[in-house]
């Protein structure tokens, strides 16, 4: 492993000397930023060479609107919240879902199938299922969606968060931030989407776009092979997690997510409105929308005075280019939802990355 | 005897017929010595030295039976790994149990079996307790609460103040055991090879280390919080910072892929059969090979070093590939990841 480490770092070595210039490549997955850390790649890379994290964490870019609304809902005592476990403890207005557990209708669930599962052991309460995530999480919401819907559940409901990646991707190279040279592409969500998808980004916006999976060698040999398609300036579409990605992706997935899901324009953190970037229930499920059910609005939130998360998910600044970072904003008292999530740039930064 | 309940009522707690019947028909023939026999209202013990070490420790373990343990053997080693790792020989505990009014008898008698036999094992007797019981919905079954007493061993010098650059981290064993069974089990979700708690008393171990290596400077179990916490805690103790290798971290296999499919890090993850010792450079191998020659080490490993602080004490990682990070204080309730 060693060997091929060592090449790879050759490569990207030789690719950084050749351009004379900083590269910029965005790894779009929450997960990949992790993994990035974890494995203390940033310390064996060039200084020539930036990586930035995109808008990949589905914690961070929940809008606060979004946020506000899950807090109404769990200030209900007829709701009961299924929430994957990242949510928990993401700040709204007023407290988090963890100030409020104590009230004992706040569950923490694994999958979707737990919080169905919470709606069939409690007839006496609406489950409200926090749906959110890209296209790895939508195919397990739409499942339920579907089995409720079978099985005529009346008590289960989703406030759907889910989000698109491709719009972003867009949305960021169409003006927000075109300093990008390359994405290192989410493994898991090509896993659904299929790495055709990041075709359309080669062709209209002429980067290079990597498939990758989350081992450390499979991330550093992504950043490689950007590297050096960089240099011959020939940008393509290339996956190094073949074992996994198609070309395709999982088409009975993406059928799933079609029948009970449409795009809709969607508010992201710190980025606002891009066009047809969420999904929600379409009509022939909307009774188990929970705006709908509940008359709430999935509009903006209100921004977090000093707050840059928004920034920082479009990779314009680093995270110790807030001034709450670390400082007002750390792990234990989170600001924004980067310094929450596990896979939160912020709180990446902060656990594993402050020295360098 | 023909009528008894086969669940604990709250009379059961109420000092009466029914709390004596419990106590003699059910806990005493399983934690028998002679000390408890006199059901005095305090132990009296004769103690070869009056250098103890006493510490307590409550437990809420959810769920109460696990793959490699339960609650009751939990709460006998986790209490002797206390005084263990604090140079002492344990030598007495007390028991007290807070008993849900309709938990099954038939449980009970299971925990209590083993917390005698984990006693037995560990040459520790249970000398004094309590029951108490409280209403339905209070306790989640059944907590324990156990104190210990341990005679200090000679020549043993523990302490935080006393590690100096250069020093050695010998781990004892496999990390995240504990933690990762107990949230699989609490999830539901199993994997081809089973995962087990490594729960176990380390006294014994841990009494030939202090014995026979002289160089031993601080020693502590990694439990609630994993080895990240502890190895934090030496930092934030010493002012010193600790650099660990990734390749030289004991991991299982299935502990490692549990851990990366619901989000945790190794790390953070619990263990209550496991002990970090601070050795000095000089004792380090002898201490390994002793601990390697006990079948509680034998996975045990040197994995890593007291260095210089260049600008804040920390605990940092030196990758598989080479790459270095910081390991952080954990938060205190590890969540489960969504992709």
């Amino acid at each position: 492993m060693l060997d091929r480490i060592t090449h790879a770092q050759h490569t990207i070595e030789e690719a950084c000397q050749g351009l004379e210039r900083q590269i910029t490549i965005m790894e779009v997955c929450g997960t990949h930023t992790v993994a990035i850390f974890r494995s203390g790649i940033r310390s064996i890379l060039p200084a020539q060479l930036k990586l930035l994290s995109g808008p990949g964490c589905p914690v961070c870019v929940t809008d606060q609107g979004y946020i506000d609304a899950v807090m109404q809902l769990a200030d209900r005592d007829d709701c009961l919240i299924a929430t994957y476990g990242d949510m928990i403890r993401v700040p709204g207005s007023d407290g988090s879902l963890e100030t409020r557990a104590s009230r004992g209708n706040v569950k923490v669930v694994l999958s979707s199938e737990d919080a169905l599962q919470l709606a069939r052991d409690n007839p006496g309460k609406t489950v409200v299922f926090i749906a959110v995530g890209f296209e790895t999480t939508t195919p397990a919401t739409a499942v339920v969606v579907k089995e409720a819907a079978g099985e005529g559940i009346q008590n289960f409901t989703i406030l759907s968060g889910h989000k698109l990646v491709l719009p972003a991707m867009r949305a960021l190279l169409g003006g927000m931030n075109d300093r990008v040279d390359g994405f290192l592409c989410p493994g898991h969500v090509s896993t659904i989407i299929g790495a055709g998808a990041f075709r359309e980004i080669v062709e209209n916006y002429r980067r290079p776009c990597v498939v990758a999976g989350f081992e450390p060698l499979q991330i550093i040999e992504g950043l490689a092979e950007i590297c050096r398609q960089l240099a011959a300036r020939k940008p393509e579409l290339k996956s190094v997690y073949k074992a996994v990605v198609t070309e395709k992706g999982n088409t009975a997935a993406q059928r799933i997510i079609d029948e009970c899901f449409e795009p809709v324009d969607g508010y992201w953190r710190g980025v606002g409105k891009i066009p047809q970037s969420t999904l929600a229930l379409r009509e022939k499920y909307r009774r188990f929308d929970a705006f709908r059910r509940f008359g709430l609005e999935d509009g903006p939130g209100r921004e977090i005075r000093g707050c840059r998360c928004g920034e920082v998910l479009c990779g314009l600044i680093e995270p110790r280019d807030c001034p709450l970072f670390a400082t007002g904003c750390t792990p234990s008292t989170p600001i924004g939802p980067c310094m929450v999530s596990s896979e939160g740039t912020c709180a990446a930064w902060f656990k594993y990355g402050r020295r360098k | 005897m023909t009528n008894e309940p086969e669940r604990v009522l709250l009379a059961h707690g109420g000092g009466g017929r029914l709390q004596n019947q419990l106590i003699h028909d059910r806990i005493l023939p399983r934690l028998r010595n002679d000390v408890l026999a006199e059901m005095a209202d305090a132990a009296h013990l004769q103690l070869s030295s009056n250098a103890v070490c006493f510490t307590t420790d409550s437990y809420v373990v959810k769920p109460l039976f696990f793959r490699g343990g339960d609650i009751g053997k939990l709460a006998v080693c986790g209490t002797v790994n206390d005084l263990a790792v604090s140079g002492s020989r344990p030598v007495a505990l007390s028991l007290a149990l807070i008993i849900e009014e309709g938990f099954e008898f038939a449980l009970l008698d299971r925990i209590l079996q083993s917390i005698g036999a984990a006693a037995a094992r560990n040459g520790v007797s249970i000398v004094t307790g309590d029951t108490k019981t409280v209403d339905h919905g209070s306790a989640d079954g059944l907590f324990i609460n156990t104190a210990g007493i341990g005679i200090r061993l000679p020549n043993v010098e523990l302490g935080l103040s006393r590690i100096e650059v250069g020093d050695r981290i010998l781990l004892s064993g496999s990390i995240g055991d504990h933690g990762m069974t107990i949230v699989s089990q609490r999830e539901g979700i199993s994997f081809e090879s089973p995962l087990a708690s490594d729960c176990a008393g380390l006294a014994e171990v841990t009494c030939t280390l202090f014995e026979n290596v002289p160089g031993i400077k601080f020693m502590r179990d990694p439990t609630r919080g994993g080895l990240a916490a502890t190895l934090n805690e030496v930092v934030e103790g010493s002012r010193r910072s600790v650099e660990i290798e990734e390749q030289a971290l004991p991991v299982k296999p299935t502990v490692q892929a549990a851990a990366e499919m619901l989000g945790f890090d190794v790390l953070n993850a619990a263990n209550e059969g496991k002990f970090v010792a601070i050795v000095s450079p000089a004792a380090a191998p002898e201490a390994l090979r002793l601990c390697r020659e006990h079948p509680l080490g034998r996975d045990a490993a040197l994995i890593g070093t007291i260095v210089e602080t260049r600008d804040v004490p920390l605990v940092e990682l030196k990758t598989r590939i080479g790459g270095r990070r910081i390991v952080p204080m954990p938060y205190g309730r590890e969540l489960p990841r969504i992709c």
